[in-house]
């Protein structure tokens, strides 16, 4: 199906997951329109991660279907049965959606550019003055002109975030991942991080989707608040409404209780 | 008294002629190791598991049995093929030893991979990189790091294990002992000497690998 307007980004279909015996998705339908700034929320363990990481291909998804732009990402139905795609059509498909990490997981053993200019040389097939011309636009847009040499060992945590954001991005992602990327940081180091997110937010159209307790940031950035209770979305609606006027207690109880 | 300057003197030289093969052996097993030590952790780890258990039999069976049963065996077996007559003891000795050492530093190759997060590869996986180059640009170097001390370790004791040769005649530095001792009766000095031998050159790359060591464990 070519992508259209009314094509979701991203379309959950009947997903199931499960840890061995433990079910943790199921039944799990929703889509996320292209450009649209999600957040996820709900109490521990209701899924927020694993659903990030499905999307991302980190998690083998045990059942249903994840459509990216109405194409099939891991699997799909042919014949009444549902199949598994080739490793290499799914990785195509993940070069259009980016993740950053909690623990920012940048590679130690390179700079920050090598970091940043690794996949667009090897997976976009960059030229190297390219990549590297676009790695120190990227990195100057973080505030980390100056870092591009160092190592990340010898970076602060806020930093090696905004490096790890910058090499998302140098994939020009049309869906950006994000989950809990300031839960790790020093609270004074959490400003800066979110403030390039917040550029990000407002000078991009891509399709963002975040876990984080920063409720007011969530409120400023997102078009949409998915609330999530055991797998299932409880409730959803902007952010206003969520926040001020949530329907169910549980949500309200979960507000409450990370404020 | 016991000890003799003149024996002494005249077996030195004799004895640092017998070091070069002990010398040659070393390197050149350390080489064939280092690089089959490192396809043997990457096939066991890459291979379907209906082939990787003949890899990993073959490595158990290999650890589990004697140098120099395993050098004995090889040189009599090729002795015994007509084409392969005229291999050099000293060529047998080094693959033997190779392959043998190779099967201890895949084990180290694969604690050293192990050891690379998780996070490692699921950030690769987030930045669509193909499995080949993730290996290559991101888990190995990093893999290396923690690996390069212990087989370092490895090439020491594989230095002390070259007087094991003398077991298929090549002439190494403790042959070289024994001979001029049994032709002098001087069998302390030789001894002594290549004791010191052995000593000065292993001693100080202990002592290196520990610098290494200290070096590699952070960025
Ligand atoms: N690898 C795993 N093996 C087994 N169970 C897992 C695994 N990963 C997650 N789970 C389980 O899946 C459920 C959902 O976990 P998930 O990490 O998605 O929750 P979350 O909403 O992100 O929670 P948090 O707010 O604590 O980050 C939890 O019950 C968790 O224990
Ligand atoms: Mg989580």
């Amino acid at each position: 199906m070519p992508p259209t307007e009314n094509t979701p980004a991203i379309e959950f279909k009947d997903v199931e997951k499960r840890f061995g015996t433990t079910t943790v998705l199921k039944n799990l339908n929703f889509t996320i329109s292209p450009g649209e700034r999600v957040t996820l929320i709900g109490p521990s363990g209701s899924g927020k991660t694993t659903i990030l990481r499905l999307i991302m291909t980190l998690e083998e998804l045990t059942g249903g279907y994840i459509f990216i732009d109405g194409q099939p990402l891991t699997h799909t139905e042919r014949n009444g049965k549902r199949v598994e795609l080739p490793s290499k059509t799914t990785r195509a498909m993940t070069t259009r959606i980016g993740m950053v990490f909690q623990q920012f997981n940048l590679f130690p053993n390179m700079t920050v550019l090598e970091n940043i200019i690794e996949a667009p040389i090897h997976v976009l097939k960059k030229s190297k003055d390219q990549a590297v011309s676009d790695a120190r636009e990227l990195l100057a847009k973080v505030g980390l002109a100056e870092k591009a040499d160092e190592h990340p060992s010898r970076l602060s945590g806020g930093q090696q975030q905004r490096v790890a954001i910058a090499r998302a991005l140098a994939m020009s992602p049309e869906i950006l991942l994000l989950d809990e990327v300031t839960s790790a940081l020093d609270p004074e180091l959490v400003g800066d991080v979110l403030s390039v997110l917040r550029t990000i937010a407002e000078t991009t159209d891509i399709t963002m989707l975040l876990v984080t307790h920063e409720m007011q940031f969530a409120r400023e950035v997102s078009d949409r608040v998915m609330m999530f209770d055991g797998g299932q979305v409880l409730e959803e609606g902007p952010p206003s409404q969520i926040f001020s006027s949530p329907r169910h207690d549980r949500t309200r109880s979960f507000l409450s209780s990370v404020q | 008294m016991i000890w003799n300057w003149e024996f002494a003197a005249e077996a030195l030289p004799l004895l640092l002629r017998g070091f070069g093969n002990t010398l040659i052996a070393t390197v050149a097993g350390t080489v064939i190791a280092a690089i089959l030590g490192l396809v043997i952790a990457v096939a066991i780890r890459g291979l379907p598991r209906s082939v990787n258990w003949i890899v990993r039999l073959l490595q158990a069976f290999i650890r589990n049995t004697p140098l120099v049963v395993q050098l004995l065996f090889i040189y009599y077996l090729f002795a015994g093929i007509p084409g392969l007559v005229d291999v050099p003891a000293l060529v047998i000795g080094i693959i033997v030893i190779g392959v043998h050492y190779a099967t201890y530093m895949s084990e180290s190759y694969r604690a050293g991979i192990d050891a690379v997060p998780q996070g490692q590869r699921e950030a690769a996986i987030a930045l669509s990189l193909p499995p080949v180059r993730t290996f290559r640009d991101v888990i190995l170097p990093q893999a290396l790091r923690a690996t390069i001390p212990s087989l370092g370790n490895y090439a020491v004791a594989m230095f002390k294990d070259t007087p094991f040769l003398f077991a298929i005649s090549v002439i190494e530095l403790v042959t070289t002992a024994q001979q001029f001792g049994a032709a002098k009766f001087a069998y302390t000095e030789a001894f002594t000497l290549a004791g010191l031998i052995f000593l000065a050159a292993s001693y100080p790359t202990s002592l290196l690998i520990q610098r290494l060591e200290r070096r590699l464990a952070t960025y």
